[in-house]
């Protein structure tokens, strides 16, 4: 499968890559190598992982990352529950019997290595976790195996296609990044996005979506606390159209009103008056 | 940006991408063996004689974060179409401080003439001054009205004080505690039971959970950021607050530490600098704006921009040493604080003026930065910042 052909599956599923992105996936499949993605808030990064499962008829197992996540959410924990009804139902068990597969809880990253098939492994938001966490996960990605003191070491029975996101909350350490493809992805280019659009909202007029697109690309040049993403651009698509709103210009309070799909902060309201609003939806007709 | 001549006669593929890497790595892009064997592989996979589908091949496989996927084309260009003059990433390595790239003004400073020959003789650092004092008549007169410049803040690396500010410094970091820890230690007494360890040990009282381990979350060190003013009206306690930053950064390995006057600079690489004459050279280099005025807000908001998405989590403590007199609005000062303010855990506002007597924040910037900061306190000696542990217990 050439790059072009990722791409254009990927947009069968209703996800619209650009060439490089596309081309860091199709290369984080060929070399099976961990992709790592970054970019601001509501581009689209945690919808690749979906959409490569789609293409690729995959599991999606995901690992949302947080402050504080560690090993026993994130790679396995003993069913102790379990572990104490079973020694007291059988009297002198003993070690052996219980530290076995059975009594082992799998967490999303022994989950990923552990199936049958090669699952899509999408560790979201990695830049949330402490160091510590980075450093397991490295551990895990160059080798592909888990070791259970108790137990042993479980290997790869399958690699995972792995896909990091991050936003900036801290910086990733080099070896992290070393071990992995890199691809940046901001906010898309006018067609692009109304490339998405169409693939999202098919029933959309294609002047409305002229407007909604042109409309959001310039809220993006507005000095705003959160800028609106993708996300909020087809929620906007979609209020809009479920007002029954075929003209932005036709009504402005509702279309002031709607703005809620799209600014999430007080402040971005009040930065966002119906004259800015107007103005943007005059340039864009 | 820095030229790699096109090879025009290579041995094979391998070799000119052995020579790009080498290209990639001249322009300080961190590549290696690893990243060779890596391209050559990607190459298998796409159309390789594509030069759009290799470009976007390598930009995959080498670039590793936002600075170095921005100019990959650039680099991409001037090797392969040997197509490079000097356009783009040049402010990008300018911002990098590495031997070869000091600007002429700071190679005195920084002891390595040998290497890169200045222009002059006259540029000889004070180190050289103390070290070894056998230079020519000219280097010793130039030598001299340099240091009596730079006295000022030389004189302040005095190891007593320097102690003295360590051991302060280490004592506020110590209070700075954090007790929102999400992952749980072992303790000898905590909320939660350690299941893990607790069935360990019943194996051996068959299977009866006598002995209970427990688990807790621990306390953690908050980070600590300090921003100082090094404006005119500073002068007085710059070299206090110097020391103070000095101990701050050697007591915590995890600090970081800013000069500001009206331009903002990181000063943490300068400041760890082993050799303490030479970390004070670098310092009074970076200090030349000294003494000018002040455009808080503007450091503030210059932080925001370009430090703080690294250097400030909701585990940071920034403290801020500064007297408050500001040349911009104290509209513009709120708005700033309140920016930083929403990524950091705690904002402090350490004030030399605070500490005289009948004092009140009469500056009005201070007054509007007020609602916005968790603790205005003085401090204008080392005493008096020791003074502030309880105060810093508290945050």
């Amino acid at each position: 499968m050439s790059f072009r052909e990722l791409q254009a599956s990927l947009a069968q599923t209703g996800y619209v890559a650009d060439d490089a992105l596309a081309m860091a996936l199709h290369l984080a499949l060929a070399l099976g190598r961990p992709l790592l993605i970054e970019g601001p808030a509501g581009v689209g990064k945690t919808e690749i992982a979906k959409a490569l499962a789609a293409v690729k008829g995959a599991r999606l197992i995901r690992l949302q990352c947080y402050e504080g996540l560690d090993a026993a959410a994130a790679i396995y924990e003993w069913n102790y529950q379990r572990q104490l009804l079973a020694i007291r139902a059988a009297e002198g068990m003993g070690e052996d019997a219980l530290f076995t597969e059975k009594y082992l809880l799998k967490r999303p990253l022994l989950e990923a290595i552990t199936q049958a098939e090669a699952p899509v492994l999408l560790i979201d938001e990695i830049d949330r976790a402490d160091e510590e966490f980075e450093a397991y996960l490295l551990e895990i990605l160059s080798d592909f195996q888990v070791t259970v003191p108790e137990f042993g070491t479980i290997t790869a029975t399958c690699r995972p296609m792995v896909v990091l996101t991050a936003n900036g909350t801290r910086d990733l350490s080099d070896a992290l990044r070393r071990r992995c493809l890199y691809a940046h992805v901001s906010y898309p280019s006018p067609e692009a996005e109304l490339a998405i659009l169409g693939l999202r909202a098919p029933g959309l007029e294609a002047r409305l979506a002229r407007q909604i697109v042109s409309v959001v690309q310039a809220l993006r040049h507005e000095e705003l606390e959160k800028k609106p993403g993708i996300a909020e651009m087809l929620d906007w698509a979609a209020a809009l159209s479920g007002l029954g709103i075929n003209d932005l210009s036709d009504d402005p309070a509702a279309v002031q009103a709607s703005l809620v799909c799209l600014l999430k902060t007080a402040g971005d309201r009040d930065a966002v008056p119906p004259e800015l609003l107007a103005r943007l939806i005059g340039r864009a007709a | 940006m820095r030229t790699t001549r096109f090879p025009a006669r290579a041995s094979g593929i391998a070799e000119r991408v052995a020579g790009f890497i080498a290209h990639l790595r001249l322009n300080g892009i961190v590549a290696g063996p690893g990243e060779t064997a890596d391209a050559l592989a990607a190459l298998g996979h796409v159309a390789a004689l594509d030069p759009a589908e290799a470009r976007l091949a390598f930009r995959a496989v080498l670039a590793h974060d936002v600075e170095s996927a921005g100019r990959f084309d650039d680099l991409f260009d001037a090797y392969w179409f040997n197509a490079g003059r000097t356009r783009g990433g040049e402010e990008h390595r300018a911002a990098r401080v590495t031997p070869a790239q000091r600007p002429a003004l700071w190679r005195a400073h920084f002891g390595d003439d040998a290497t890169t020959p200045s222009p002059g003789a006259e540029a000889t650092g004070p180190d050289d001054n103390d070290s070894e004092a056998d230079g020519t008549d000219g280097r010793l007169i130039a030598t001299r009205t340099r240091s009596l410049v730079q006295r000022d803040l030389r004189g302040l690396m005095d190891p007593e004080i320097l102690a003295a500010a360590e051991r302060v410094a280490h004592d506020l970091a110590r209070c700075l505690r954090d007790r929102r820890s999400r992952r749980r230690r072992a303790a000898k007494r905590g909320a939660a039971l350690d299941l893990r360890r607790v069935l360990r040990r019943s194996l051996a009282r068959g299977g009866e959970p006598l002995d209970l381990f427990r688990r807790r979350r621990p306390d953690r060190a908050m980070r600590i950021v300090a921003l100082c003013d090094v404006s005119g009206s500073m002068t007085a306690y710059a070299r206090v607050f110097l020391a103070f930053l000095k101990g701050l950064i050697d007591a915590d390995t995890t600090a970081d530490a800013y000069l500001f006057h009206t331009r903002l600079m990181r000063v943490t690489p300068a400041m760890r600098d082993r050799d303490p004459l030479r970390a004070a050279a670098r310092l009074s280099l970076m200090a030349e704006g000294f003494g000018g005025g002040t455009n808080i807000a503007g450091a503030i908001g210059a932080f925001c921009d370009a430090h703080a998405a690294r250097a400030v989590n909701g585990r940071t403590v920034v403290l801020i040493l500064s007297d408050g007199y500001c040349t911009g609005t104290p509209g513009e000062l709120a708005a700033a604080l309140q920016r930083l303010g929403r990524r950091a855990g705690r904002i402090v506002w350490l004030n030399p003026l605070a500490g005289w007597q009948g004092y009140e924040p009469v500056a009005r910037g201070m007054a509007a930065a007020r609602p916005h900061l968790d603790a205005l306190l003085p401090a204008n000696s080392i005493a008096s910042l020791a003074a502030l542990e309880p105060e810093f217990a508290k945050l």
